[in-house]
């Protein structure tokens, strides 16, 4: 035991980690807390970067979490731009990359994940971005003009943000999806298919099925991306958005235990027991759905956060809350509660054509898995109880758009 | 600088300075009050900023839009002054403004 209380640390200042030093002082942890980060900020919100931010909207102030005088009021250490390189868990201390070492009492590792990289040639050339740190987006910013074209592989969340944002900043975008539709892993066929002639609509250029075999460049720097069919698309700058891959490395070396993330339970406790893992970074119990999976969102990294500062504090663990996401495209509001695993039956309610929907995903036994709502916020609240109670609801009734939701739901 | 109240479920009351054009959730976010989630950081998409109105200050905290309406319509614990505290923005007219947390936000 050394004199001097070492505290909690709190490895990686993103969402994460700036909430759950919030909550470490909400439920009355008085010793020490430091939050060690890599990026030279304060914990920020990620979710704008792709759209409010790389418009512009957005100033430093909206995207940090909280203010400065925060962290000093409520005695939160911060040691910012600055890399943990080791864990030496028998010792409690961490290696940080300036050669010194920072003793814990505990620990918790809000790591982050890290965008996949493309793994083929040109990837290195200038002009290939990802979108992760608001460093990224500034990046990203400065090629979004009009007269520009990004290429964008991957058509997920963040390529088909982006592109939104590119066409409002009067900029080209196409883009570029291994899979038969944008979102294949993540939303359903119809929620793809709405989107896909959305976007299509606000001129957004979608070669679907691609699969890319190199970025090409002139000089050093990127200027088309080549399809192993033989199509060329000549571009001024690409975005790779296939994905992110946890950043798990700090945790394995020492060896806790980890695969496709650290493993952690519903108390984000790691096999260590001095240490808790929180957000992206992590492997987790999905109660409702009876398995184990990283859930990348804002929403997941709060409830992780919760999750350890109770443990810490010695409260009871909060009550599991169903997965859920957003999104913003256009004027379209994405909000999705659930995850569909096996789903036997999409509902769908609404009229796509009229710009506000929801699809429903029930389960073989017609339990509600997720909601997928579009400038639907009803139907997404409505859904995500129905999800919570794990609801069996008969299709036709949800189907049926004069069959109040509060009624199914309530 | 106005002045807001915060009352936690548990009757802890705590009193800020707000300054005008910010959210009554951003507030509390920036404060460290208990209560008020914010897991969407004020994008009117979550329902996590759920706050009771105290009855004399309703009228001048405008009424909730669309958006807001409907996804408080769902609210387990939603009462006629419910409001989604990311949609109230702050203003001189608001100083001394009172809310209520409720129990939980999920």
């Amino acid at each position: 035991m050394s004199q001097e209380e070492a505290g909690i640390v709190i490895a990686g200042a993103g969402h994460a980690g700036g909430s759950a030093a919030a909550f470490l002082r909400q439920y009355g942890w008085k010793g020490p807390i430091t939050l060690v980060g890599e990026e030279p900020l304060l914990p920020y919100q990620r979710p704008p970067l792709s759209k409010a931010w790389l418009k512009r909207e957005a100033t430093a102030d909206n995207l940090a979490l909280r203010p400065e005088r925060f962290y000093t009021q409520q005695r939160i250490a911060t040691r910012l731009g600055m890399r943990v390189t080791a864990i030496d868990r028998d010792a409690r201390r961490l290696a940080l990359a300036d050669g010194t070492s920072l003793p814990y009492d505990r620990l918790i590792l809000a790591t982050g994940a890290s965008p996949r990289r493309l793994g083929l040639p040109g990837e290195t050339l200038r002009g290939v971005l990802a979108l992760r740190s608001a460093a990224d987006a500034d990046a990203l910013a400065a090629v979004l003009a009009p007269g520009h074209r990004i290429a964008i592989i991957g058509g997920g969340y963040i390529g088909l943000e982006v592109a939104a944002s590119a066409r409002a900043l009067g900029a080209s975008a196409v883009v570029i999806e291994r899979e038969a539709r944008v979102l294949a892993r993540v939303a359903g066929h119809a929620l793809s298919a709405f989107l896909e002639s959305r976007h299509r609509a606000e001129g957004v250029e979608l070669l679907l099925e691609a699969a890319v075999e190199a970025i090409e460049g002139e000089a050093g720097a990127a200027t088309a991306v080549r399809l192993i069919d033989g199509r060329r698309i000549p571009c001024d700058a690409v975005l790779v958005g296939i994905g992110a891959v946890p950043n798990d490395a700090l945790a394995v070396a020492c060896g806790l235990e980890a695969g496709g993330g650290i493993t952690v339970d519903l108390a984000a406790r790691t096999s260590d027991p001095l240490i808790h893992a929180i957000g992206d970074c992590t492997r987790r119990p999905l109660p409702l759905y009876g398995r184990e999976a990283r859930l990348e969102s804002v929403p997941n990294a709060i409830e992780q956060a919760k999750q350890a500062a109770a443990d810490i504090c010695g409260r009871p663990a909060p009550i599991p809350e169903v997965p859920w996401f957003w999104s913003d495209q256009y004027d379209l509001r994405l909000q999705i509660a659930g995850l569909a695993f096996d789903p036997a039956e999409a509902i769908l309610r609404g009229e796509p054509e009229s710009g506000s929907f929801a699809v429903f995903h029930l389960a073989a036994d017609q339990r509600v898995l997720a909601v997928e709502a579009v400038n639907a916020p009803a139907e997404f609240m409505a859904g995500r109880i129905l999800v919570s109670k794990q609801r069996q609801v008969a299709p036709h009734l949800l189907r049926d758009a004069a069959m109040p939701l509060k009624d199914l739901a309530i | 600088m106005p002045q807001v109240t915060y009352i936690e479920h548990s009757g802890t009351e705590h009193r800020i300075e707000l300054e005008a054009g910010k959210s009554v959730m951003q507030g509390a976010i920036d404060n460290g009050i208990p209560g008020i989630d914010a897991d969407c950081g004020g994008e009117c998409a979550c329902a996590t900023c759920h706050v009771y109105v105290d009855e004399a200050w309703l009228a001048k905290c405008g009424t909730a839009g669309e958006q807001e309406a409907s996804m408080l319509s769902f609210a387990a614990t939603a009462e006629p002054n419910s409001r989604l505290s990311c949609q109230i923005t702050m203003s001189p007219e608001l100083d001394g403004l009172v809310v209520r947390m409720p129990e939980a936000q999920h």
